[in-house]
């Protein structure tokens, strides 16, 4: 059984499996469709556990590997594969997705069938974009992704759901279409060294390419992470895509797809053009950008009167602190951010679940109509503080030690950028805890609002998870902290090689086309 | 697994002398299951009282026989270095390692002590005051889990570990004020409280930052060791960590410019005002920096700059105390005084002094705060009985209680000549040495301050005092009758802290006083915490002189402070016991400089007006200006912009040959113009 945890089979179903699932959603029944979602996404999550144990941490090595030729001519293969980057990334989608299905049992109530395809087809995207390591197959995985995730918001959203899909689909193309023109070039620049067409993300990465081609390759895959991440200031697809997403899409949204951006980065961008990733003027940018963000989706998230939408600024405040502990390039910041992706998947996904299942009983997110919910919904309203404070940051949950960790690491290289990140402490709980007094505390003066049920069986066993992992990582973090420590202590060498080893010569102006033979002019 | 039980129970490295900590995880592990018992029960048995009523009180009480032990091995053995507790592995991450680790020294045993000790007590007079409150395992809940975390900040071995007590304190702390949560006002006062104290605890997390760049750990051990070689004395460095240290203290105790949140925090329930909001939580600024003394005996600009914002705390938190009708406004504002003389102690060097008035203080406070929650117990009860409203907690509503209240009237007073601090009580000797060290050290303008609010601490008392118990009384005929002294469960605590308040401050007795047994009790036990410190300061030149900047010494000054506040207590007395006050709801509010004191130098107002809303609107326009406007306008307005283009485009797409011929032909010859041009 251990076997088929190191092997490349256990990544393998989890891509496979929801793909089936997914298939087998169109077909049965239109009410037996949640259940199947539900029964594939609790397998993936079980198939993909017990790497939580299985993997080794003392290797940066890739793991699970494998390596198929798929499409020879071009040098594309079926590369997959886990590190310690990777690995809570898989993790973490596997784990935020049953949850996600779950809460929309009640929710959705047309075009069941599609709706379930469409999350389980999002399943296997995002886990085909974090063990993708082709160049190739990691664009195609990350395209999908875009698909399901448009359908969700588009057609199961809110009112303005069109807008708000519209405008998600067109910021993540136009970013990844300057990626894959990016792409493109560094295959033929690997090609013009070497002779040889790859894809494959290992050989790219050895890729010697000179320091000003780096910053205009740099530049085209940053702004599409960018954008995903995001970085002020192209952050406001995300509030409008938040608040017209049906909860699951809200969850995975926050859950796993703003930690595509930060990953990407990690994984593609800093290893690739190590050069232009340290360079003064991109850190100097994107921790400038990174500050911005933590101190403005901050400000802007505590005069929001819509709960959801100040969900969604908040993200925007703890994905600044992501990507400054990356940017940092110090073991501390990049592993605290990396942490910090994983507890703002739960943490936030988990205030989205809550906010989901008040506007399920009042089909309102206005935080003025609530008031004294903690009397009627003790509970929900137990609930609802724990992940406020684990969203805050508080010392004891998960929030703190992300935060901690990336204020450390930041602080030894840019003090004075880390001091001015951590007001964000205070502002944090200037957002958060507002909230929470309009709408759980005071009396109920709505005679909607004392009605309302406490959050059923159901709901219980949706946040239970989340709950557990707020304390559980905040209080035992270690076992998390030591599965990335390897990799990413190899990544910062790797980087800092790099940077200094890129050539001077080959710039921008070196890039003929005319000599590559997928563009069909061979010579 | 094993291993960490067995660390769990008994293991110390670091130890020598023959002490090791006893027991150490069960003095967290006796509130830690107090808080899930009683919070299951919150949800699951709501209406049973009895489980609270035991597990509640009792979790904390074997809380505390564990400490007891633990303090009476240490008297025996007496160690020079503090015992480390290694729980486990918290983060190591790099060359960051952070353990859950526990330091048993003689700082932290003393403070646990006090901590435990005066918890005990007040968890017992709760199940009388909150008897019948429907909220009554969730309150039971949250004051275990604030023992717990206050247990995690005394004992934490690290900065890190500290500051998970530190915030883990806030919270309960937030939950208890606002724990009547239906009061949208007492709401707000916790919210208040959180979002005050987070401005200081980003001061405790920067300054660890600091100490972790410069230090390699967060360690207590290490840095303070290391400190006096790795930092410069006075160097920006040090005083920077000091002074953001300092920042978390002026939140967590109270001071000025944070004091704000600390009087809203009224709106708790009493016995958490005396647990939390006068004897322990808000003394954790002055431990924090008797815990860093190393660090603040090296940078004089902080330690004067600690000590003038307690004497100023001190000064003005009193001047307002002496105007405020609200039984426990009064208490609290002293409260924000009295911290103010702690940190006046640990600023000027005496470290000792600080801890010295922590103790007697949580005493006196912890009396005092209880025997305001039973009056307004009892007037809570008659009021109720009669239906009125009337506020419960305004003393213009009391007067002539001591026949009702007889018990509570007594032990008040004696709290009250306590902290007025009057010979033999415990209040003088920790006041007298605080004065004088601010004198001896050569603060003179603090000095002089701090003899002031000594006088002003008389005052106000007094007058709570008259008003509350002496006079006639105002509650009303109707409500007169129902008036009655509180019972046992209650009134117990309130003798035993009573005692407390007398005999606690023999603990040290100075040698210069005539006729008295010297008594070096509490100086000899924190000589091995302490003396680093001191060692700092002798070596750079702090001297203690043996005269007052008035000239005189200890004795007589002691002699002249009790004397003075003896005759401020009389002479308020006899002042205001024949005013005739009028009830509340019949009294006008005070104008003038009374009126000024009574709105509390209107701070409030001027942080809403200076701070708050000039942010809510900075805020709002962020959103409505910069999101809103200029980027989404921007993307908006390149949207239709590309929606244009395509319409103007499309004008062509006419779908007529001719039109495209014409089109055609123009392009043309357009380009052969060019061409041939």
């Amino acid at each position: 059984m251990s076997n088929f945890f190191e092997s490349h089979w256990v990544l393998s179903l989890l891509l496979i499996l929801p793909m089936a699932g997914a298939a087998l959603c169109l077909i049965v029944q239109e009410e037996k469709s949640r259940y199947v979602a539900m029964l594939t996404s609790v397998v993936a999550f079980a198939i993909s556990l017990p790497l939580f144990w299985t993997f080794r941490s003392g290797t940066a090595a890739i793991q699970n590997y494998v390596s198929v030729p798929w499409i020879e001519a071009w040098g594309i293969g079926y590369t997959i594969g886990i590190d310690g980057i990777s690995i809570l990334m898989v993790l973490l989608t596997t784990f935020v997705t049953p949850l996600a299905i779950l809460a929309s049992f009640t929710y959705i109530q047309r075009h069941q069938r599609a709706y379930y395809a469409m999350l389980l087809l999002l399943l296997a995207a995002m886990i085909g974009v974090f063990v993708s390591l082709d160049m190739f197959l990691f664009f195609l995985f990350w395209e999908i992704m875009l698909i399901p995730m448009y359908f969700i918001i588009g057609v199961w959203g809110g009112k303005r759901r069109v807008y708000a899909a519209v405008k998600f689909f067109l910021f993540t193309a136009i970013g990844s279409l300057l990626m894959l023109v990016a792409i493109v070039v560094i295959v033929y620049l690997y090609y013009r060294q070497y002779g040889v067409i790859t894809f494959a993300y290992n050989d790219l990465v050895q890729l010697p390419i000179g320091r000003d081609l780096q910053f205009v390759l740099f530049s085209a895959f940053a702004l599409a992470f960018a954008i995903k991440v995001p970085l002020f200031p192209l952050h406001t697809w995300l509030p409008d895509a938040h608040v017209e997403a049906p909860t699951a899409g809200s969850v995975i949204l926050a859950g796993v797809l703003l930690k595509m951006g930060a990953y990407g980065f990690l994984r593609f961008a800093m290893p690739f053009f190590s050069h232009a990733a340290t360079s003064p003027v991109v850190v100097g940018t994107i921790l400038v950008l990174s500050l911005v963000g933590i101190i403005y989706g901050a400000w802007v998230a505590a005069v929001q009167p819509d709960a959801k939408k100040l969900v969604a600024y908040t993200s925007v405040a703890h994905l600044g602190f992501v990507m400054m502990g990356l940017f940092s390039l110090t073991t501390q910041g990049i592993q605290g951010g990396i942490l910090q992706m994983v507890n703002h998947g739960i943490s936030t996904g988990a205030l989205f679940l809550l906010v989901g299942m008040l506007y399920e009983r009042r089909h309102t997110r206005m935080i003025d109509d609530f008031g004294g919910i903690a009397k009627v919904m003790p509970v929900f309203a137990a609930s609802f503080l724990l992940v406020a404070l684990s969203s805050i940051g508080l010392p004891g949950t998960n929030g703190f030690i992300g935060e901690f960790l990336i204020l450390i690491g930041t602080f030894q290289k840019y003090p004075v950028v880390a001091f001015i990140a951590a007001t964000g402490v205070i502002f944090a709980a200037a957002y958060m805890l507002p909230m929470v007094q309009r709408m759980l505390y005071g009396e109920v003066d709505r005679e909607e609002n004392r009605v309302l049920s406490d959050i059923g069986i159901r709901e219980r066993l949706v946040l239970a998870p989340a709950l557990v992992m707020i304390v559980l990582i905040g209080v035992y973090p270690q076992p998390f902290l030591s599965l990335t420590s390897a990799s990413v202590e190899a990544l910062i060498e790797q980087v800092e090689h790099r940077a200094v080893s890129a050539p001077v010569q080959m710039g921008v102006s070196d890039l003929r086309f005319d000599r590559m033979p997928i563009l069909g002019i061979d010579e | 697994m094993v291993n960490f039980l067995e660390s769990f129970l008994r293991v110390a490295q670091h130890a020598d002398g023959g002490y090791q900590p006893i027991l150490p995880g069960l003095i967290l592990l006796f509130p830690l299951v107090g808080f899930v018992i009683n919070g299951l029960g919150a949800f699951l048995w709501r209406d049973s009282k009895r489980v609270p009523s035991l597990v509640g009180p009792l979790a904390i009480i074997g809380s505390f026989a564990v400490v007891l032990a633990n303090f009476l091995a240490m008297h025996a053995a007496m160690p020079h270095d503090p015992a480390i507790v290694s729980l486990w592995t918290w983060m190591a991450v790099g060359d960051l390692s952070i353990g859950v680790d526990l330091q048993f020294d003689q700082l932290s045993v003393l403070m646990l002590l006090v901590v435990t000790g005066v918890s005990s007590v007040i968890h017992v007079y709760s199940i009388g005051y909150m008897r019948e409150d429907p909220g009554y395992s969730r309150y039971f809940s949250y004051l275990n889990l604030f023992v717990f975390f206050m247990s995690v900040l005394v004992m934490g071995a690290n900065f890190a570990i500290v500051f998970v007590g530190w915030e883990g304190v806030g919270l309960c702390s937030y939950l208890l004020i606002g724990f009547w949560y239906e009061n949208r006002e007492f709401a707000s006062a916790g919210k208040k409280a959180f979002i005050v104290n987070r401005i200081g605890d980003f001061g405790f997390l920067v300054a660890m930052l600091l100490v972790f760049t410069h230090f390699g750990t967060l360690n207590f051990v290490e840095v303070f060791a290391a400190a006096p070689e790795t930092l410069v004395f006075g160097g920006g460095v040090v005083t920077l960590i000091t002074l953001l240290l300092f920042l978390g203290a002026t939140g967590k105790s109270a001071q000025i410019p944070l004091y704000v949140w600390l009087p809203d925090a009224m709106a708790g329930p009493t016995p958490v005002s005396a647990l939390i909001h006068a004897a322990t939580m808000v003394t954790a600024g002055v431990y924090l920096v008797a815990r860093a003394g190393v660090l603040f005996a090296m940078a004089p600009v902080s330690q004067a700059t600690v000590a003038a914002i307690g004497a100023g705390t001190a000064l003005f938190a009193a001047t307002i105390a002496m105007q405020q009708y609200d039984i426990k406004k009064v208490l609290a504002y002293s409260t924000v005084s009295q911290l103010g003389y702690m940190f006046l102690a640990v600023g000027v060097g005496a470290f000792t002094a600080g801890m010295f008035h922590l103790i007697t203080h949580a005493f006196f406070k912890a009396l005092l705060f209880l025997g305001s929650g039973a009056v307004i117990h009892a007037m809570h009860h008659a009021l109720h009985q009669v239906h009125r409203h009337d506020d419960p907690n305004d003393m213009r509503n009391y007067g002539g209680l001591k026949n009702v209240l007889p018990i509570t009237w007594g032990t008040m007073w004696i709290g009250t000549v306590a902290i007025a601090g009057i010979f033999p009580f415990a209040g003088f000797f920790s006041k007298d040495e605080i004065i004088w060290s601010a004198g001896s050290y050569g603060y003179t303008v603090l000095w002089v301050v701090s003899i002031l609010t000594a006088l002003l601490t008389a005052g106000y008392m007094t007058r709570l005092m008259v008003l509350t118990f002496h006079g006639e009384n105002r509650s009303g005929a109707d409500v007169r009758p129902h008036l009655r002294e509180v019972p046992a469960v209650m009134w117990v605590p309130l003798a035993i802290l009573a005692v407390l308040s007398v005999v606690g401050g023999w603990i040290q007795i100075p040698e210069s006083l005539p006729a008295l047994p010297a008594v070096d009790a509490l100086h000899h036990w924190l000589e091995p915490v302490m003396e680093p410190a001191r060692q700092v300061m002798t070596e750079h030149g702090l001297h203690q002189a043996h005269e007052s900047p008035l000239g005189g010494g200890e004795a007589v000054w002691a002699i002249m402070s009790t004397g003075l506040a003896l005759i401020v207590v009389m002479l308020t007395f006899r002042a205001l016991v024949h005013r005739r006050y009028r009830p509340a709801s019949e009294s006008e509010t005070p104008t003038g400089f009374a009126g000024i004191l009574y709105n509390k130098w209107y701070v409030d107002e001027l942080y809403d007006r200076l701070i708050i809303l000039p942010l809510l609107a900075l805020w709002r326009g962020c959103w409505r200006i910069v999101d809103v406007g200029l980027i989404d306008g921007t993307l908006n307005a390149m949207a239709s912009g590309t929606r244009m283009v395509g319409w103007v485009g499309s004008l062509f797409q006419t779908g007529r040959v001719a039109g495209y011929m014409f089109w055609f032909v123009t392009g043309v010859v357009l380009i052969l113009a060019l061409l041939l041009l």
